[in-house]
């Protein structure tokens, strides 16, 4: 501790400086500069004309003057026929039908191809965060929520690719994403998250994402089932920087439609900004251009939510409400989310968990897109909001809110045995196909490791050859499935079959298809039909005990084991003998130690860890250190704390008694005090050491002398304890109080310590 | 005129597998692990054909969804063309690559009459205008 009480501020905002909130950067809002969430500077009023079954203006720009974004909207996705119906309706009406349980999803999105991007932004904004977050659940399009993984490393190296893409399978991601960090590794890192992503169960859908050219054939090469790279931007001159066009763009989509290759664009806050073409436009007004493009090229999906953008959108007054708010025109416009919540927007876990929130409670297409199945480090993509570290958390929050966020635990067995099946389905397919041999050590070291700091596998330059031969041998899946198969991994090789055939029919080109169980679901077939309570999705009984049964969950039975170990321990330290009925003493430097009905019988340890022969020991010691003598009694007809200590205290010669239960609360009290007015009061028994018990005891003796101690301070570091400890503490003090008889009288124990040391 | 596809008749894999053809026209039921195995089906078997994405398009339609649906019609006319011409157009298509109006109608004018692709010829002439009203077609690099 400093001595120095010079310091010019005040020293709280030292601590807040050290936070990791602090490492954020905070943004005016500056709507001339770009730096506005919902009103920019330049934001257009919403309106329409048309004429002769044309667009003649749009947002106060006239036809003769549309950018080509304008143009493509006004062609695409403006539906003349329901138009003048939907403009005429206020915006404020429009909001408040959006968050009326009575209207129905698809009335809406029937609305939503007549309006113009201005009025969608106009109307969205006018709700609030809960609104905003209430009417996306209602809106979104498929009814069964999901969520989308990220699986990457930092060596690129495709035996942890399989590995970890088993995982996120059994993890219950509906898709996974890969991408490289050198781009000649693409059809290595796509072969391997395809044959990682084949163990375990089907139907996984996997995109590597790269150059577009590469991507499609990778895709045609049927190692890859979906794509979402196909970014669009708010403005024309962002549109132009980033080499595209709508019209390359929507030939692009019609590419992977045209493979039987699911496909959804990508758009996100504060790209044209982060990119220096905003226009003096909002993120939102931007975002809603985004969208109607989309729509009008005919995507099915969007990856939509501030995407690389969210730190930027995050850094402005409103920008995660804009974020949510973007998020809903495009759900509103009837097109799939996969709703962000991937750049991580913040190095505060608290802003990280607060932005989840809506999604997780609210549910969306795929929550994530991704969620960094894999360390952060690993994550190619930049980590994610979750990533490998926080993916339990996420898992508990499903359990907390008992909401489906697409994710179900892996047992650790089972999680080791996926990842050698992977990895060694892939050494086969790589061997069998000429492309390179994994040694034993290689995959010893992937099937254990956290992450790539861990391996010692493919050095990158391995991983450059084989990503060469793949792509120079033409090497399709269906090599693939035949060397899966000639291996014996026969499920495996199914499984990537199954997937294959997926593009034959097209369904998963529907909107927000995902496979289930072997089935296709989409929009059509599993429609969000939220109308109010008890409707739309709802978690069946099973997939509510999936989401609790998250690791290492205490019960009665597993208190009850750790104490049996304990016991034998305690059997050798101490004896306790019962001595008959307790009666007040008369001795005045007798202090009472009056210890609950399991205390010694059924309960061993204090919450601290202590052997309760130990705190007996300490106690003994304080009060024989200020000249007491202790007596022990138990007590049967109480397990409080505090009747405890008045019950010891009123048997006890000098008045004076310490009560203690089993887990380690202890309390020193006065005769003829009232039950809770007490002397002294251990209330933190995880933090309360045996020195502490010493000193409870030395202090009794003062008390008992009439006169006044130093209280006993036992200091504690704000551990949230009733986190770590109330589940046990309850069904610990269960156990003492179902021991409890009423009426029944105390006794005096003898206590025979059997050995000298603690 | 048969009807048209709904919602009723998706997945169609599940509704009516047995007309649900490769691009070899083979059964999507043929094409089993045996038959991968035995070299009896190739990749070309697992390709989308344009009658599955018409279909589609149908049942897109069906559900308000037009615009996917346009886009599913226009991958069907897509399936025809070779991989290398599809991307062959969509770097023309990109900004600045055409560096006249006329580069891309001509391209939209032999997607039309080689591969039938009416929906496609016409998107490729519509973009030729914008392109040329908004000055697209200017060097970048």
């Amino acid at each position: 501790m400093s001595d120095n009480y010079d310091a010019n501020r005040w020293k709280r905002f030292d601590d807040w400086d050290a936070r990791s909130l602090r490492l954020d950067k905070f943004a005016v809002e500056d709507p001339e500069n770009g730096f506005s969430a919902f009103h920019g500077a330049a934001d257009p009023k919403p309106m329409l004309s048309l004429k002769g079954g044309l667009v003649t203006a749009m947002d106060n720009v006239a036809a003769a003057d549309f950018d080509m974004i304008d143009a493509f909207i006004a062609n695409y996705h403006i539906d003349l026929e329901i138009a003048e119906e939907a403009m005429a309706i206020p915006s404020g009406q429009l909001a408040r039908m959006l968050v009326d349980m009575n209207v129905p999803r698809t009335e809406l999105t029937r609305l939503a191809r007549g309006l113009t991007p201005a009025k969608l932004a106009e109307t969205v904004a006018q709700l609030n965060a809960m609104e905003i977050a209430f009417a996306y659940s209602k809106m979104r399009a498929r009814q069964s929520p999901g969520n989308q993984a990220h699986v990457t490393n930092a060596k690129d190296d495709p035996l942890q690719l399989a590995a970890d893409a088993a995982i996120a399978v059994a993890l219950g991601f509906d898709e996974i994403e890969t991408t490289m960090r050198v781009a000649r590794n693409s059809w290595s890192n796509a072969l391997a998250c395809c044959v990682g992503s084949a163990v375990g169960r089907a139907g996984t859908l996997f995109q590597c994402s790269s150059e577009e050219a590469e991507e499609l054939e990778i895709g045609m090469a049927g190692f890859t089932s979906y794509a979402e790279t196909i970014s669009v931007y708010g403005t024309e001159s962002a549109f132009i920087d980033g080499d595209d066009t709508p019209w390359s763009k929507a030939w692009l989509a019609a590419a992977y439609a045209s493979r039987g290759i699911k496909m959804r664009c990508t758009s996100g806050a504060a790209a044209e900004l982060l990119m220096g073409f905003h226009e003096a436009k909002s993120l939102l007004y931007l975002e809603a251009r985004c969208l109607c493009l989309q729509r009008g090229m005919g995507s099915q999906g969007t990856q939509n939510g501030g995407i690389d953008g969210a730190p930027l959108a995050s850094s402005m007054p409103g920008g995660v409400r804009e974020i949510m708010a973007e998020n809903l025109i495009a759900v509103w416009l009837d097109l799939e989310c996969a709703s962000g919540n991937d750049a991580r927007h913040s190095e505060s876990d608290m802003r990280v968990a607060a932005k989840i929130l809506p999604y997780l409670i609210g549910g969306s297409d795929l929550i994530c897109s991704g969620l960094g199945s894999i360390l952060k480090y690993d994550n190619s993509f930049n980590p994610s909001s979750f990533n490998g570290e926080e993916l339990e958390e996420f898992l508990v929050l499903q359990r907390d809110f008992e909401a489906d966020g697409g994710l179900t635990t892996v047992e650790d067995a089972r999680a080791l045995s996926l990842r050698r099946r992977a990895i060694d389905a892939l050494s086969h397919v790589l061997k069998d196909l000429g492309l390179a041999e994994a040694t034993e050590m290689m995959k010893r070291s992937v099937a254990v490791a956290s992450g790539s700091n861990d391996t010692q596998s493919f050095t990158p330059r391995d991983v450059a050859l084989i990503s060469e031969k793949i792509s120079g041998n033409d090497v399709t899946v269906l090599d693939v499935i035949k060397s899966l198969h000639r291996g014996g991994f026969i499920e495996e090789s199914e499984n990537l079959l199954f997937l294959v055939k997926l593009r034959v029919s097209g369904d998963y080109l529907q909107t927000s298809a995902v496979v289930r169980n072997n089935k296709v679901i989409s929009a059509i077939n599993d429609p969000n039909d939220y109308t109010g309570p008890g409707t739309g999705h709802r978690l069946t009984e099973a997939r509510r005990h999936e989401l609790a049964n998250i690791r290492d969950v205490l019960d009665r039975e597993e208190v009850l084991r750790a104490e049996a170990v304990s016991e034998m321990g305690e059997k050798k330290s101490i004896r306790y003998q019962i001595m008959g009925l307790a009666d007040p003493g008369t001795d005045t430097d007798e202090i009472v130690v009056g210890v609950s009905p399991g205390f010694g019988l059924k309960i061993f340890r204090t919450l601290a860890g202590h052997r309760l022969s130990a705190v007996l020991r300490a106690l003994k010691a304080g009060i024989e250190r200020g000249g007491g003598a202790m007596r022990v009694v138990r007590f049967w007809h109480t397990a409080d704390t505090s009747f405890l200590g008045l019950s010891a205290a009123r048997l006890s010669g000098s008045g004076i008694g310490i009560g203690i239960q089993s887990k380690g609360t202890a309390i020193i009290h006065q005769k003829d005090r009232l039950p809770h007015n007490n002397l002294e009061l251990f209330s933190n028994a995880p933090v309360t050491a045996l020195e502490h018990y010493e000193q409870m005891g030395f202090n009794a003796t003062v008390y008992a002398k009439r006169l006044l101690p130093n209280p006993i301070v036992v200091p504690t570091k704000g551990e949230a304890l009733g986190a770590r400890f109330h589940a046990r503490v309850a069904l610990t003090y269960a156990i003492e109080t179902s021991m409890i008889e009423d009426n029944a009288s105390p006794e005096n124990l003898k206590l025979t310590f059997l050995e000298q040391s603690a | 005129m048969k009807d048209k596809l709904s919602a009723k008749d998706y997945p169609i894999a599940e509704t009516r597998p047995e007309q649900v053809l490769g691009r070899r026209k083979k059964p999507l039921d043929s094409l089993t692990l045996e038959a991968v195995i035995d070299g009896e089906v190739e990749i070309e078997d697992f390709r989308i054909t344009p009658q599955a994405l018409l279909q589609q398009a149908e049942i897109a339609r069906s559900v308000g969804r037009a615009a996917l649906a346009s886009n599913l019609e226009r991958a069907s006319e897509m399936t025809k063309i070779p991989q290398s011409e599809v991307m062959e157009v969509y770097e023309l298509l990109r900004p600045g690559r055409a560096q006249s109006q006329k580069e891309l109608l001509d391209v939209a004018q032999r997607i039309r009459s080689r591969y039938e692709a009416v929906l496609l010829a016409e998107f490729i002439q519509e973009a030729a205008d914008f392109y040329h009203k908004r000055g697209l077609f200017r060097k970048r690099y």
